[in-house]
């Protein structure tokens, strides 16, 4: 029997700028992202066995589905009959499609895979988009009730500041540092800094979170190539390693959670992304995680494994700075970065790619060796980590 | 237009907290669900109806300030977490009581409501909010 051991390499990335993109479309958008990896890549359209798009919501609010044709036609690859599906998994949709990408590789399906995630969620006015946006939750029994995205992450920061006596000034520290980031990100939303003044005393959105809490709407597309490690060599190409993928669920609900502020999705796919990548916690270089509301970079700490629950406060001031001891965000993270769904965990691989290849500019982090990606669905119903090395 | 079926299907439920209990394990579940994730396949055919009680306490609580179009005439509304007595933790609003008096452990009781309005001249649709004690 053949054993696989076929390595996943990322071999090349490319980015839209991610913000209000009043001239571009969705498609627009997909294209000029997938061109870019392949550039980047250094292959041609031949060469892609298949490709793997994510998005989110463009059913409701762009009221266009059959994502994955919509991609390969205007790629213009359709005539070559290139398999192009579409991934949801909501806003954990990049990650999803960069594991599904990853695992046919593995299974030496594929050689060649364009991975990319595209939203264009600024095309809708003012409230309508809160009816949209409110999807990823339970419709039914949460969202039917008056719940919104920001006002279940504001049930779950109360009691969290609740019951292990956290400031408010912790939550905000999380959106400064994502500024700081995003100030010295060409591709973010947000090019200002935040003092942490503004972050506390911005308009309140669903008390205690107010709008520094909580990340924008934004279009924009993201993708990498990914490679066999057969292609690698034949081909002589240079990439940055898969160590691993995970995934693992939760109830959709906050409510039927064994806790309201423990990610156990995120528990779960951490300690597997661990385990199958065989590093520590210590190793980890830098960390890209799903921090939509600054609530969840606080849980996402302690649920990853870098502090005990409650206790996150202790490393928001010093240690997640981009010379710190755990650099986290510093693309700038879904507060200034932006938060276009779909695209986010693409995106995140797209940063990672950058740094592990000493190419994030003015964002480099001293000698990068490991970082981990976070991208999370909802409230956190599902988790999907990679962890990717030199 | 939000269909007419897709609202009637879960009243029985929203009117009257209705959820069920797993007779296998003995827990009981708020949304309705047809397995128990505790007994799984075991559970198959012994989920029955139960309307609990409708007393709870507050485990979280925020004020919405920002809503879709179809609660925008309620803003600001106190959302919450409330653990019902019967064990289930459900999303809903609390009305009918002064901001101060609600918090962590607050002690509440389930009140019929009017919960949203599909646009002007759309359907209005009913259930469930909290009031405190
Ligand atoms: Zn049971």
């Amino acid at each position: 029997m053949k054993v696989l051991s076929n390595e996943v390499y990322i071999i090349g990335a490319g980015e839209t700028k991610f913000g209000e993109l009043w001239d571009k479309s969705l498609r627009n958008l997909a294209v000029e992202a997938g061109l870019k990896a392949i550039e980047n890549a250094g292959i041609y359209s031949k060469d892609v066995d298949a490709i793997y798009g994510a998005n989110s919501l463009a059913g409701i609010i762009n009221k266009q589905e059959n994502i994955g044709a919509l991609i390969a036609d205007f790629s213009g690859l359709s005539a070559d009959g290139i398999p192009s599906l579409r991934v949801e998994s909501s806003t954990a949709s990049g990650a999803a499609a960069l594991r599904d990408a990853y695992l046919s590789i593995k299974s030496e399906e594929y050689d060649v895979v364009v991975v990319g995630g595209v939203e264009k969620m600024t095309d809708i006015h003012g409230s309508d988009i809160l009816e949209k946006s409110s999807s990823i939750l339970d419709r039914e029994w949460e969202a039917f009730f008056g719940a919104t995205p920001a006002a279940m992450a504001a049930l779950i920061a109360r009691k969290y500041m609740h019951d292990f006596n956290v400031d408010k000034e912790a939550l905000s520290m999380f959106s400064v540092n994502d500024h700081l980031n995003g100030s010295k990100n060409p591709d973010a939303q947000f090019r200002n800094k935040l003092t942490l003044q503004q972050a506390m005393n911005a308009t309140a959105v669903a008390d205690p979170l107010n709008m520094m809490d909580c990340s924008p709407l934004s279009d924009g597309a993201a993708a990498v190539v990914l490679a066999s490690e057969n292609y690698m060599k034949k081909n002589k190409k240079e990439g940055v390693h898969i160590l691993s993928s995970a995934v693992a669920e939760d109830y959709l609900s906050v409510g039927s959670r064994q806790s309201i502020y423990t990610l156990t999705s995120t528990k779960l796919a951490a300690e597997k992304a661990f385990r199958k990548a065989g590093t520590k916690r210590d190793d980890i270089s830098f960390m890209e995680v799903h921090d939509s509301f600054s609530i969840y970079g606080l849980l996402e700490l302690e649920d990853l494994g870098f502090a005990e629950k409650g206790k996150a406060n202790k490393l928001v001031y010093d240690d997640i700075k981009l010379e710190g001891r755990l650099p986290v965000n510093p693309s700038g993270g879904l507060k200034a970065k932006g938060d276009p769904y779909g695209a986010v965990g693409v995106g995140q691989a797209v940063d990672a790619y950058r740094q592990l290849t000493g190419k994030a500019g003015d964002n480099q982090i001293k000698n990068a060796r490991y970082g981990l990606l976070h991208n999370m669905a909802g409230t956190g119903a599902s988790s999907i980590i990679h962890i990717l090395g030199e | 237009m939000t269909e007419l079926s897709r609202i009637w299907r879960e009243t029985e439920y929203r009117y009257n907290l209705i959820g069920y209990k797993c007779k296998n394990c003995g827990n009981s579940y708020f949304p309705p669900r047809d397995i128990c994730p505790k007994c799984h396949r075991e559970s198959i055919g012994k989920m029955e109806k139960v309307k609990f009680s409708g007393n709870g306490e507050v485990i979280s609580y925020t004020v919405v300030h920002d809503a879709p179009p179809s609660f925008k005439r309620q803003v600001p509304y106190v959302l919450a977490l409330i653990k019902l007595s019967e064990g289930p933790v459900i999303t809903a609003q609390i009305v009918d009581s002064v901001e101060e008096k609600i918090d962590i452990g607050t002690k509440v009781h389930m009140v019929f409501r009017k919960i949203r309005q599909d646009g002007d001249s759309g359907i209005i649709e009913y259930g469930y909010k909290f009031a405190v004690n």
